[in-house]
């Protein structure tokens, strides 16, 4: 499989992925960019064997299995097929009337920097006090006791990406997360996940820093401010580079620059671009400074007219990264309409359904079953099988972790949802939910539901939801 | 045909509503006669045509799966529309000789659904000023404010919403006000834009949440000591009008319009919505309720199921979102499960997309979702019946038009949904959406956005296609 590329990481992409710190070169501290810093201690929780008998099975690459098996060994999808033969001592799921679909993903997550209660207290997602904070990154300000991470794995969602918000230009690192109960962000960091840099089109940054009298305050200066800021990080990339290749000598070690380290690593094509930009034109735009300064979008994020320039999308490999049906709450999303998602998947592009909400995260089967819906009554050839990807192996190609998770093929993570019915019915829900083989949810089972240390015992008994 | 309603006849009609009396006190039976009287003679006046009868055509929905909430489902029955209103219905109805027929096989038929808080009308796109006209600025009492003074005919909105089958709202205005204005209740009538307001007003509006309680003084008790000053005025400004005209009354702390808004709660006239969410507020509310003897209907009540038995004895309605559930400091107690909890405690429920605090726009403009709330509550643990029913019949109780709509009676207006399948179901549409009889048909400018970029045409922009 060729998950093996991600767990045996070349040393040049260190500083663009959450870990683990690979091998220094020779035995001196390697350069910051080959380091990797608050490296992830994610390691899956002890599992049994484990085999889902008789399900309808959503495996997201390829057509949906009538009457499949699926066999987890070791925290990995073993088999998935007919009749499979289990090792001695697997437990045993009846799938009778169940489904089965990979773990859900979402490229637009602010669980844990937007937690709940929502107060000021817990509002860590938007370093808004300068157009470009590159330097940020979305993991510090996790809150590893948001609720609302039990209420996302109750939906099925076993990754996410927890991303810092719209304000800035430039408005820092995001982080992909493992939906598992940890006492520290770098226990629920994905490992050897890239980085990515969130950047932001539009009304967001424009209207924050130009009401307060400075650039940008118009979409053009939104564009200065992106060229200025990738022209400052080339320059500083080839200082470092030149220093690397001249043996690194720490004496001469030219001054390392958080914002520029990340930007820097962008252009080394070891972080990934997560765009959140809404209209067709601007994005455009934007794959057009991609292209003069040698970096690609990985997504753009909300891209309620990816619709208006699909054809771009599918041509350049970008993914979109879209909600099923939000539009109107300011004018660049008025434009949204409820086919969006159908027609990029039509035109061969990378179309994803996300939420950059944590109620939504909750139940992004019935918006892929609400963008499905207007696709086909839009006279598009679409069924569940392509909608089932738009929440699993597309979110994880955005990401960089489609070697791991995402589909459920022989070797891969065993996140894997049973579900009570059809995953595209409103009345379906997850029943279990199993993260690298472990089952980390059980509706039936409170014991084998997380909860967090804010809701423990805040409530009386009986007052607990 | 509407679309071209002359600008003097839009005038004429919104003085109309403008002249409508006070108070929930007139049913909107008695009023539907008149107004299409007075419709028609408006149209002669400003020489455009009158909701023709063409418009509210003779339909036969026949061979259909009916569930027509008052009274059961009827297996392969036949709903005829006659007139503007549900001429018959049930198993052994005949299609009129005549009658424009609608094959239902394998359909389901419902009555068209209400939304019970939206912002339709007063909200188009959330951040841009001026085409949001939901609320005053003013920051303390503005019971006087009428949310429909506003309401745009031509919202995009209004018809993207009929989509889901949705076919009246209550439009509620928004704001920081701790008494925020008046409701009003709308038909979503493509084919009389300009004729949309039903009852107006229909309730007064108090958000008496944890943001306003911040704002009004730091804590619950100091906006509850606002709101008993505002209500007392408004107590003994109804008991004292001569007196107060004749400047022989004591200062209030209202302006005379409030006085006079909030005189219609304190009578009995008018019900008020309060937002309440957190156990201690709810149970403020019906203590309010109780000591100043006003209809309150609780909007949200999130921590409702934990006093559901109180609301309950109270006989106070609850409007909620069913599938809400994340905590905040106002709603710790908040569970899925809730809506069904409420039910089972006998509370009467209406469900609804929307928000009175927090970011309305996007409940408005996903109030076509409002059938995918229901199927949520479903998965939750309520009856499918309920579901339904708290999404026609009970909000047209709850607003006081069940006489008219909210179930498929001959006699009431013809507010009827053809769906492909189950309702709740994501994968099923509406088919046929019918407002007082009129097929709701017309394109939505996103299945214009849609039509214009099907295609990538290269040959020729897409500006170029209507």
């Amino acid at each position: 499989m060729a998950f093996a590329a991600l767990s045996a990481l070349p040393a040049c992409a260190g500083g663009g992925t959450q870990g683990p710190t690979p091998p220094a070169p020779g035995d001196g501290t390697p350069p910051a960019e080959q380091r990797t810093a608050f490296a992830s201690t994610y390691s899956p929780l002890s599992s049994r064997p484990t085999v889902i008998r008789g399900a309808t099975v959503m495996t997201a690459a390829g057509p949906t299995m009538p009457n499949a098996d699926v066999l987890m060994v070791d925290g990995r999808i073993e088999a998935v097929g007919v009749s499979l033969d289990a090792p001695a001592g697997a437990v045993e799921v009846d799938g009778a009337g169940k489904w089965v679909t990979p773990g859900i993903i979402d490229t637009h997550s602010h669980m844990g920097v937007y937690a709940a209660p929502g107060d000021n207290s817990l509002s860590d997602g938007n370093e808004s006090t300068a157009p470009n904070t590159a330097e940020v990154w979305a993991e510090h300000s996790v809150w590893t006791q948001d609720p609302q991470f039990a209420l996302a794995l109750a939906g099925g969602v076993t990754t996410f990406h927890v991303l810092p918000g719209s304000a800035n230009l430039f408005g820092g690192r995001g982080v992909t997360l493992r939906n598992v109960a940890s006492r520290t962000m770098q226990g629920m960091k994905f490992p050897g996940a890239p980085y990515t840099l969130k950047m932001a089109c539009g009304e967001n940054p424009k209207r924050v820093y130009g009401n307060r009298g400075r650039s940008p305050a118009t979409r053009m200066g939104n564009v200065a401010g992106y060229r200025s800021a990738w022209i400052a990080a080339a320059d500083y990339k080839r200082r470092r580079d030149q220093w690397i290749a001249d043996g690194a000598d720490p004496a001469d070690e030219p001054r390392r620059d958080l914002q520029n380290e990340t930007l820097a690593g962008v252009l080394a094509g070891d972080i990934r671009i997560q765009n959140h930009c809404y209209r067709g034109d601007e994005m455009a735009v934007m794959l057009d400074i991609a292209e003069e300064f040698g970096y690609g979008i990985a997504s753009f994020h909300h891209a309620v007219e990816a619709y208006k320039v699909r054809d771009r999308l599918a041509e350049t490999g970008t993914c979109a990264s879209m909600w099923a049906d939000w539009w109107g709450f300011k004018l660049e999303s008025y434009d949204g309409i409820r086919a969006n998602i159908a027609l990029v998947e039509e035109a061969g592009a990378c179309a994803i359904l996300h939420t950059d909400d944590s109620g939504r995260i909750q139940r992004m089967n019935v918006d892929a079953a609400v963008a499905l819906a207007a696709g086909i009554e839009a006279g598009i050839d679409l069924d569940r099988d392509d909608a089932i990807r738009w929440i699993t192996i597309n979110p994880a190609r955005a990401l960089g972790i489609e070697d791991e998770v995402g589909s459920l093929e022989e070797g891969k993570r065993a996140d894997v949802v049973v579900w009570s019915g059809d995953p595209f019915s409103i009345y379906s829900e997850a029943e279990r939910v199993f993260l690298d083989g472990a089952l980390v949810y059980d509706r039936a089972d409170p014991s084998v539901q997380p909860l967090s240390d804010f809701m423990l015992g805040v409530l009386p008994e009986g007052v607990t939801p | 045909m509407t679309r071209s309603m002359s600008g003097a006849a839009r005038t004429l009609s919104r003085s109309m509503t403008g002249v409508e009396p006070a108070g929930a006190a007139h049913p909107v039976k008695a009023l539907a006669a008149p107004r299409a009287a007075f419709a028609l003679a408006l149209a002669m006046l400003a020489g455009v045509a009158a909701p023709s009868p063409a418009d509210a055509q003779t339909v036969a929905i026949t061979n259909a799966r009916i569930h027509t909430v008052s009274g059961g489902v009827i297996e392969n029955g036949t709903l005829v529309i006659e007139g503007g209103r549900i001429a018959a219905v049930g198993a052994d109805v005949s299609a009129p000789a005549g009658a424009r027929v609608i094959d239902g096989t394998g359909k389901i038929v419902t009555p068209g659904l209400i939304e019970s808080a939206s912002q339709l009308g007063v909200v188009e796109i959330g951040a841009v000023d001026e085409t949001v006209d939901a609320s005053s600025s003013d920051d303390r009492v503005t019971a006087a404010f009428r949310v429909s003074d506003g309401l745009n005919p031509f919202s995009t909105l209004i018809p993207i919403a009929a989509t889901g089958g949705v076919t009246r709202a209550v439009v509620v205005p928004g704001g920081q006000a701790l008494i925020v204005g008046q409701a009003a209740l709308i038909d979503l009538d493509g084919a009389r834009p300009a004729d949309l307001v039903r009852r107006d007003p229909l309730a007064m509006v108090s958000a008496f949440d944890e943001g306003t309680a911040a704002r009004f003084g730091g804590s619950h008790g100091a906006a509850l000591m606002r709101l008993r000053e505002a209500l007392q005025d408004a107590r003994d400004y109804d008991a004292n009008r001569a007196a107060f005209d004749a400047g022989n009354r004591r200062e209030y702390s209202l302006s005379r319009l409030d006085l006079d808004a909030l005189a219609a709660v304190v009578n009995g006239e008018l019900p008020m919505i309060m937002e309440a969410n957190r156990t201690t507020e709810i149970l403020a509310a019906l203590a309010l309720a109780r000591e100043f003897g006003f209809r309150l209907i609780l909007f949200g009540a999130a921590e409702g199921w934990v006093v559901a038995d109180a609301i309950a004895a109270a006989g106070v309605p609850v409007v909620t979102n069913p599938i809400e559930n994340l905590p905040s400091y106002d709603r710790l107690a908040i569970t899925e499960e809730g809506a069904s909890r409420l039910a089972s405690a006998g509370v009467p429920l209406a469900f609804t997309t929307g928000v009175l605090s927090g970011s309305p726009a996007l409940g408005t403009h996903n109030v076509r979702n409002l059938r995918l709330l229901a199927g949520g509550a479903v998965r939750n643990g309520m009856a499918h019946a309920d579901a339904l029913r708290a999404i026609t019949l009970a909000p047209a109780e709850i607003w006081g038009v069940a006489d008219d709509v909210g179930s498929l009676e001959a006699g009431k207006e013809a507010d009827v949904v053809v769906w492909s399948g189950d309702p709740f179901e994501p994968l099923s549409r509406a088919e046929h959406v019918f407002v007082n009889g009129v097929e709701q048909d017309a394109a939505t400018r996103q299945d214009r956005l849609l039509e214009r970029y099907r295609e990538i045409n290269e040959a020729m922009p897409e500006a170029y296609q209507r």
